[in-house]
């Protein structure tokens, strides 16, 4: 058998990677994605987490708008949450007040709220990935994200490639 | 470690986590634990009662030693030794 002549050039113990496909636009759900992705880096895991579909409207920002935009993509923008300041729970959403009763308790328990998630989870270097399908379906356009430190613009082959060399993989 | 062993420990910083929320504590005891050096002792306050769980089984994963946990009336104080 062949003597292995791989070397090594790591210089310190593999870093531990998680890999998330964060589908959901609603509040609850993208506050369980955003609770792990900065529990996870507290583990000085790198955090990959990949916005598709309903959640790419948590990342829009209230104040920014973007020109050129058709009919649809209007509409769209429209019945959309604008932000995560307006996403809803999945249960118990009772026409916002049970959003608002929520919101409310969390405060009481000094849980930090969807944007504070956000801001926090930028600090920390973890990754958003936007998928640019669901960009495209939804109408919405990157210069109405949020300002983000570590957001990228990408397809389901770069959440493919980071899910295969991560330990945990979480569809929310 | 008991009680009063760990509360005669001299630790080189101190954070207060007291008040804030998983993953609050964690994420505080982390970026303390970045400005202390190898060796040293940081103590985290908590007054989150999962932390208690929590913050040894992030110690064993990152290899620092967990020391033990002081149990106040609204809070705990936990001693965390840098690997």
């Amino acid at each position: 058998m062949a003597e292995n002549t791989n070397t090594t050039v790591s210089t310190g113990p593999e870093t531990e990677q998680i890999s998330m496909v964060v589908f959901s636009g609603d509040l609850d759900k993208l506050l369980a994605a955003m609770i792990i992705a900065t529990g996870a880096a507290a583990y000085d895991m790198k955090v990959n987490l990949f916005f598709t579909f309903w959640a790419t409207a948590a990342l829009r920002a209230p104040s920014k708008k973007a020109a050129g935009k058709d009919f649809m993509s209007k509409m769209f923008g429209w019945m959309l949450p604008k932000g995560a300041e307006k996403v809803a729970l999945s249960k118990m959403n009772m026409g916002g007040m049970g959003t608002a009763m929520i919101k409310g308790i969390m405060k009481k328990h000094k849980v930090a709220s969807l944007p504070e998630l956000l801001k926090l989870a930028g600090e920390l270097g973890v990754n958003i990935n936007v998928c640019e399908m669901s960009m495209n379906l939804m109408g919405f356009k990157k210069e109405e994200l949020i300002d983000y430190p570590n957001m990228k613009i990408c397809g389901v082959a770069t959440f493919l490639s980071d899910a295969s060399e991560s330990k945990i993989q979480l569809f929310i | 470690m008991t009680t009063d062993e760990l509360k005669g420990l001299k630790v080189a910083s101190l954070v207060d986590a007291r008040g804030t929320a998983c993953p609050g504590p964690l994420l505080a005891a982390k970026k303390a634990m970045g400005d202390i050096e190898s060796g040293e002792i940081l103590e985290v306050y908590s007054s989150d009662e999962g932390t208690k769980v929590d913050i040894p089984k992030w110690c064993q994963k990152m290899g620092h030693d967990y020391l033990g946990v002081v149990e106040e009336s609204s809070y705990v104080r936990m001693f965390l030794k840098k690997s």
